[in-house]
């Protein structure tokens, strides 16, 4: 696959190392290839019966079985959105399989031990490596891959999702000694049921939107956090997503819990194999933060983004949101968007609790025919509520990459402060970049700034800057490029790899 | 998509209580082809993405809604100014209080006038400017008034103009739902000032379609206060030809529904657009900029700047877009919308809009929305300035921004000093 076309003019000012950073992001697909495994699958198309199968397949009690029904049941009298700046060809949602497991997994392994290997195999080369003595021994997964960037002594738990099951999840009893849940959602479902019942769909309501409600219906597998009052989780947790099998929907759904003080790091990873045919991917991640609790939540999003004309590629269409149900909670949203086909992606933050915080640090980077429409929500609802959007898009080839936001302050919200930035730079003359804001202000104690510009560069830092001998144009350079680098910064130790490459990415020369 | 039937039924009341006006030929045809946009649109509504922010129910509602006349002893807006005077009584053209339609380098016609001739050069422009601002947004509102407007003014710039053609919109019936449709044709090299003010009617529905030819330049300022019960949808439709300016002002003060929709479309290369508005709005305000700007042409300049001053509960709408097409290199737009809140239970309702196709343009936008700044107003209080002076002092300075983008000095003096009054007169 050819990277970004060498032969594409790019405009004077925009920074040689930014090109050839999205030339690197853009180029080569590298976990394009498929594991040869035997798999079951539900029969292909939804109906009730397939949400009944799967809620089967997962044991799950009848009162999940319901919830998925109700959900279905909703889900066909709502429409596909059509509102985001994304044009793809009619999903056939009957020609999906929506449940596919590898054959092994039809008896659940007691323990990693047990896992076929192909499995681990699969997540090794990927450079997860599923294998606890091997992180401890300091045996990292080979290759060029995230990895291997990690600091000998840091520990991640995994759980690690292969098309619609998890296959394992690793320090599980040094989690629990903590007494941090960390499981599959299918293992919460049953294990720990109250949790799952008071907590599952408070965020993202059942009939939420259209994917969030499909979501709801046929979810199969996915991650779950509980960190209890006070506990500081203590390794970072992390869920790798991997679609594998064809014309498999994958929708995985996630439900973090921090509880009071508690404060937890995770990381999301996915990749998929390179095909001609579009696939579907559904998620819903729902955090809650009570009182005083920090979620940080960042994702290094490699889908298959489809071939240089556009086939294939990843259907990237995801709901995550988090409540800040607590006050002074604080949760994180980070994300490099690379890969997909087509992203519809808008991690938003509630901030009910007064002095709660939210904050979302975004790099999307798009390239051939690749689509992007990606942004956040900050919904100010408790008084001195904070949040900070930094968004940073990229587009090259003929790419079109959008930001949408919502910030509202809502009338009870007093002295509550929002500051947005979203730059985008467009490499050659054929992609798009486009920003759709919305700002709804509700009260007048509360401050908003919206601002797409390199012109309004702090103050102080410019002052410190110019005192130093600089002169201003070298000053506002040098301010505006440090903020890309402060979304990488955002990114935890795990992901320096990704980050690393999109290092050399400098906005200067954006287009607004 | 079909339309919803809630949708259909609203329409077709709105339509069943109009009367297409006798027109000849060619209007005729204008008119028939805007209705069935209306018909294929359909009216606005509640759920409308592009209403998001307003509501359009007293805009779209068969009747207009009961409007008391708003008496006043100030001095006539723009009266010191010597202009063309063309005066509209509820949207009834009032030829004993207009000057003659007549002036050097100007040909003035109304509407009325020339609907039955079988050639105008009208006929480029009538409904054809709104029809191509029509895309990628519905603007239903435009086409209805395009296809029933009663009258309007057509007026044709051929060489210098000595003074500025001035229309003036008056109120006297409680009820009265006046739709007025104008076309403004600057031809190459020449130069128009435009200046419009008054309550106009209960409900006033108004298009404004403005072809602006090479090296030509069109100034528009207009005064939309102080009246409070007015309800009023306007849309201004520009396309602007190489190296040319279109430049607009609005103050808009009090009124229970105003919505300012202005939509340029930049076609030479080179030219300028700037679109400014001043707001200020009390109690039950409800004020609505929506622009979009078209940038369709290489080294451009547009420019947005919109400030607006809530209090009592008032809500400010602004809606802003820069599309940039493939091609459009070099171009600059720029677009900035602020809001004062006064007090808490104002709000501030925004989206202000950026989509690019062309890699080599500077598009920068922002939007802020807070209250006063506690500390210049601490250090005007603490010189001994009284609060309420100190807060209209301040409220001026951030409205001064607007202000300032109307180009000739006589007018924008009299906008400020007219802004002025207005403030400390709000109340009444």
């Amino acid at each position: 696959m050819a990277t970004l076309d060498q032969t594409t003019e790019v405009k004077e000012g925009v920074d040689q190392e930014t090109v050839d950073a999205v030339r690197e992001v853009g180029g080569k697909y590298k976990y394009g290839w498929e594991t040869d495994i035997e798999m079951d699958y539900a029969p292909k198309g939804l109906t009730e019966d397939i949400v009944r199968l799967i809620s089967t397949k997962n044991e799950e009690p009848q009162w999940m079985t319901d919830w998925r029904l109700e959900a279905y049941r909703r889900w066909l009298s709502k429409k596909e959105p059509e509102w985001a700046m994304v044009d793809y060809p009619q999903i056939d949602f009957q020609d999906q399989y929506y449940y596919a497991r590898p054959k092994s997994m039809e008896q659940k392994p007691k323990s990693l031990d047990d896992v076929d290997p192909k499995l681990l195999d699969t997540y090794a080369k990927l450079g997860i490596p599923l294998k606890e003595q091997m992180i401890l021994a300091g045996v990292e997964g080979a290759g060029d891959t995230p990895a291997e960037a990690r600091d000998g002594e840091r520990k991640v738990a995994v759980d690690a999702v292969f098309d619609s099951v998890s296959v394992g999840t690793t320090f599980q009893k040094e989690l629990k000694n903590a007494g941090v849940i960390f499981c599959s959602i299918s293992d919460a479902i049953r294990d720990h049921p109250e949790l799952v019942k008071k907590y599952l769909g408070s965020v993202v309501p059942v009939s939420d939107n259209f994917y969030a409600t499909l979501n709801s219906a046929v979810f199969s597998d996915g991650s779950f956090v509980y960190v209890p009052p006070g506990v500081r989780c203590p390794m970072e947790l992390s869920t790798y997503f991997r679609i594998n099998a064809e014309n498999t929907g994958q929708f995985e759904r996630t439900l973090i819990i921090a509880d009071k003080g508690a404060y937890v790091s995770y990381l999301e990873g996915c990749t998929a194999p390179q095909r001609d045919k579009s696939q579907l991917h559904a998620a819903v991640v729902e955090i809650i933060a009570l009182e005083d609790a920090e979620v940080k939540y960042s994702t290094v999003q490699n889908w298959y983004p489809g071939d240089e004309d556009g086939k294939g590629g990843i259907y990237n269409f995801v709901t995550k949101r988090a409540d800040c149900r607590g006050d002074r909670s604080k949760v994180m949203w980070t994300q490099v968007e690379t890969g997909s086909a087509v992203t519809w992606k808008y991690p938003s933050c509630i901030l009910r609790g007064d002095d709660s915080q939210g904050e979302f640090y975004s790099i999307a980077i798009t390239n051939h025919h690749q689509q992007a429409d990606t942004g956040t929500k900050m919904v100010h609802l408790g008084r001195n509520t904070r949040s900070r959007i930094v968004s940073k898009g990229i587009s090259a080839g003929q790419a079109q990459n959008t930001y949408r936001g919502l910030v509202s302050m809502h009338p009870k919200a007093k002295n509550s402060r929002n500051f947005t930035q979203c730059d985008s730079l467009l490499i050659g003359d054929r992609c798009g970049a486009h920003t759709v804001p919305y700002i709804e202000v509700k009260n007048n104690s509360s401050r908003v700034e919206h601002e797409a510009t390199t012109s309004k560069v702090d103050d102080e830092q410019m002052f410190y800057c110019r005192q130093r001998g600089m002169d201003e144009e070298e000053a506002v350079a040098l301010i505006v490029n440090g903020f890309a680098k402060e979304v990488l910064q955002a990114l935890p130790m795990e992901f320096a790899m990704e980050a690393q490459q999109l290092v050399a990415i400098s906005l200067e020369g954006s287009v607004g | 998509m079909a339309l919803a039937q809630p949708k259909i039924t609203a329409t077709e009341e709105r339509l069943s209580a109009l009367r297409l006006p006798e027109s000849g030929v060619w209007l005729a045809r204008a008119r028939g082809a805007a209705q069935d946009r209306v018909r294929t649109m359909g009216l606005p509504a509640a759920r409308d993405e592009y209403w998001k922010f307003t509501p359009p129910g007293t805009l779209v509602q068969p009747e207009a809604p009961q409007a008391a006349v708003f008496r006043h002893d100030e001095a006539p807006v723009f009266d010191g100014i010597e202009r063309l005077k063309i005066v509209f009584v509820d949207g009834v053209f009032d030829a004993a209080a207009s000057d003659p339609l007549e002036g050097e380098g100007l040909q003035i016609e109304r509407l009325a006038d020339v609907a039955a001739q079988d050639i105008h050069w009208a006929r480029d422009l009538y409904g054809v400017l709104e029809t191509r601002g029509q895309t990628p947004v519905d603007r239903p509102l435009a086409a209805l008034n395009t296809a029933y407007a009663s009258d309007g003014i057509l007026i044709r710039v051929t060489g210098h103009v000595s003074k500025p053609v001035s229309l003036i919109y008056h109120h006297e019936s409680t009820s009265s739902d006046a739709i007025l449709h104008h076309v403004m044709k600057v031809e190459e090299g020449a130069s128009l000032t435009l200046l419009e003010n008054g309550p106009a009617a209960a409900r006033f529905n108004k298009v404004m379609e403005v072809d602006v030819a090479d090296s030509a330049a069109f100034h528009h300022v207009r005064a939309q206060g102080r009246d409070h019960e007015r309800r009023a949808a306007t849309h201004i439709f520009a396309r602007l030809g190489r190296e040319s300016t279109f430049k607009s002002f609005t103050l808009t003060v009090n009124g229970k529904m105003t919505r300012n929709e202005c939509v340029i479309e930049l076609t030479g290369d080179d030219a300028v657009a700037h679109v400014a508005g001043a707001a200020l709005g009390d109690g039950d305000f409800h004020g609505d900029d929506t622009v979009f700007v078209t940038h369709d042409a290489v080294n451009c300049e547009s420019r947005q700047v919109f400030k607006k001053v809530l209090r009592n509960g008032a809500t400010g709408v602004f809606q802003g877009k820069i599309l940039v097409k493939p091609g459009a290199q070099q171009t600059d737009g720029y677009q900035i919308s602020q809001s004062l809140l006064l007090d808490g239970d104002s709000q501030f309702l925004a989206k202000p809009e950026l989509e690019i196709y062309a890699d080599d343009v500077a598009c920068s936008h922002g939007s802020t929305s807070g209250a006063i700044d506690e500390d210049a107003l601490f250090y005007l209080r603490a010189r001994g300035i009284p609060g309420n002076v100190a807060t209209d002092l301040l409220t001026l300075a951030f409205l001064a921004q607007a202000v300032d983008e109307i180009e000739d000095e006589t007018l924008r003096t009299e906008m400020a000093a007219r802004l002025e009054g207005w403030l400390s007169r709000r109340s009444g």
